[in-house]
């Protein structure tokens, strides 16, 4: 198959462009969730982003989330963005690194006004928004411009076997185009580290990712009551016909194909090193991992499930293979890729690779995924430690 | 070409899963050696569901199963070759 060598997207004043063209109305805290949705509520074609934490954070706890809260405003899926909080400074903080990107951004705080007068004037301000980004038309950007994240989750045997590597063969497809890639999972990885770290492009890469596993692995023996055998595998692992972390890491690592990575990334971390495969340091738990990748400024997602898993995420749309025939049957509507004919062998990889190729650009020019379409928009922030 | 009732990653594995809705005992399966694109025999000793692993050769407490040719972990309990492979027979070697 001849790979497009375009897509249809937003193209965004600094230059990366969208899949998406989202007014995001985003809390700098849980407190100020109740304003963001009642705005989102009030002015149609705006989405609010309500989460947990934001409040007595500090550290590196803190710094992921000003990563993760400016990472999803930059992200390029996002035309415009709204950001509300209790109080004005970090509200600020979030605000000025938004606007860095050149597009609309404006910050309202709630102390001294109340949540009545916040929503009032926010509203006004989040219309403007809504309809200047209606106005945004899709044009002509070359593939390069697609940054694809991938996670897998719910995963199973089928998994290793076939949509795994399927999303591998389309990496080994667009990677030579240009495109930007990432993987993450940490945990997922243990059995697999040796493997994996050998795939770091440059011996500072390779050994990036050890440390990254080590520190990983060095504080699961530390706060692990026993070991993660009931995390690690999941049951859904268990009854898919997983039997232990190594076996589930070996079909993840099938992700990314016969390629390296250049670099690794910190969780929401903006990669800066060019086109090319990246590893981000996540959680393995589906709906973090994403959200960490959309703010580290990705635009398009894989996401391979074995038993269904079922996530989405508000900014990222999430496309979903699986190979096995049963959760294709029994869970068709989370399903937009069907790859279980490479289990009875009536599909290879590389017609699957072309298959996933083809729904990816689809997404990409705006059809909606399956988990846009069924509402799902995960947005779950990453907790490092306990908050003061 | 035979339908495939199991398939198996590398050469050097000593497992294989099964890629039909599930074996039954006594079942002559079909294998496929993905990695080099050769066939294989095994006849099941037990129901294995979709997804689950079968034992290739027989495994003695102590060895390791080997899938992708890679080490996923050690038997804990005897496993005849045609049998069932999982939890209440091999465990992780990391935790």
């Amino acid at each position: 198959m001849e790979i497009p060598k375009i897509f249809l997207g937003y193209k965004r004043e600094n230059g990366r462009a969208g899949t998406r063209n989202h007014v995001i109305i985003l809390p700098v805290d849980d407190i100020s969730n109740a304003c963001a949705e009642a705005v989102a509520n009030n002015i149609k074609g705006t989405i609010a982003l309500p989460h947990s934490y934001g409040r007595l954070q500090f550290g590196a706890d803190l710094e992921l989330h000003f990563r993760t809260m400016i990472g999803t405003g930059k992200n390029p899926n996002v035309a415009a963005v709204i950001v509300i909080g209790i109080e004005p400074k970090w509200t600020k903080r979030i605000v000025d690194a938004i606007a860095k990107t050149g597009k609309p951004v404006e910050g309202f705080s709630i102390e001294g006004v109340g949540d009545i007068d916040t929503i009032a004037k926010v509203s006004k301000k989040a219309q403007e928004f809504s309809m200047w980004a209606s106005e945004k038309q899709r044009e002509e950007c070359p593939i390069s411009d697609l940054w694809i994240s991938v996670k897998c989750g719910e995963s199973d045997t089928t998994s290793g076997l076939a949509s795994n590597p399927t999303v591998g063969n389309l990496m080994d497809k667009l990677e030579p185009l240009g495109v930007h890639l990432c993987f993450g999972e940490t945990s997922e990885l243990t059995g697999a580290e040796n493997v994996c770290a050998k795939r770091g492009k440059t011996p500072e890469a390779q050994k990036k990712f050890m440390k990254t596993w080590s520190d990983y692995n060095d504080f699961i023996l530390k706060e692990a009551t026993n070991d993660l055998s009931e995390s690690q595998p999941t049951a859904g692992n268990i009854a898919g016909g997983l039997t232990t972390i190594e076996e589930k890491a070996f079909g993840n690592f099938q992700k990314i194909g016969s390629r390296q990575f250049i670099d690794v990334l910190e969780p929401a971390e903006e990669p800066t090193k060019g086109k090319g495969l990246y590893f981000m340091d996540t959680s393995s738990a589906a709906a973090e991992c994403v959200t960490l990748q959309a703010a580290g400024g990705f635009n398009i997602h894989l996401f391979p499930t074995g038993q269904g898993n079922i996530i989405g995420n508000p900014i990222e749309p999430v496309i979903k293979l699986t190979a096995n025939p049963l959760t294709a049957k029994t869970m068709s509507e989370h399903i937009d890729v069907d790859v279980s004919k490479i289990l009875s062998r009536e599909m290879n990889l590389d017609q699957a690779g072309d298959e996933l190729i083809k729904s990816t650009i689809k997404v990409a020019n705006g059809r909606l995924t399956c988990a846009e379409a069924l509402g799902h928009k995960e947005f779950v922030m990453t907790k490092l430690y306990r908050s003061a | 070409m035979a339908n495939t009732d199991v398939i198996i990653h590398d050469e050097k594995d000593n497992v294989g899963v099964v890629v039909i809705e599930k074996v039954t005992p006594n079942q002559d399966c079909n294998c496929w050696i993905m990695e080099n694109d050769k066939s294989a025999k095994i006849q099941s000793k037990n129901e294995i569901p979709l997804g689950h692993k079968i034992a290739m050769i027989d495994l003695k407490e102590g060895d390791t199963i080997l899938k992708y040719g890679h080490d996923i972990g050690k038997v804990v309990k005897r496993i005849n070759k045609g049998e069932h492979v999982h939890v209440h027979n091999v465990k992780t070697k990391k935790w």
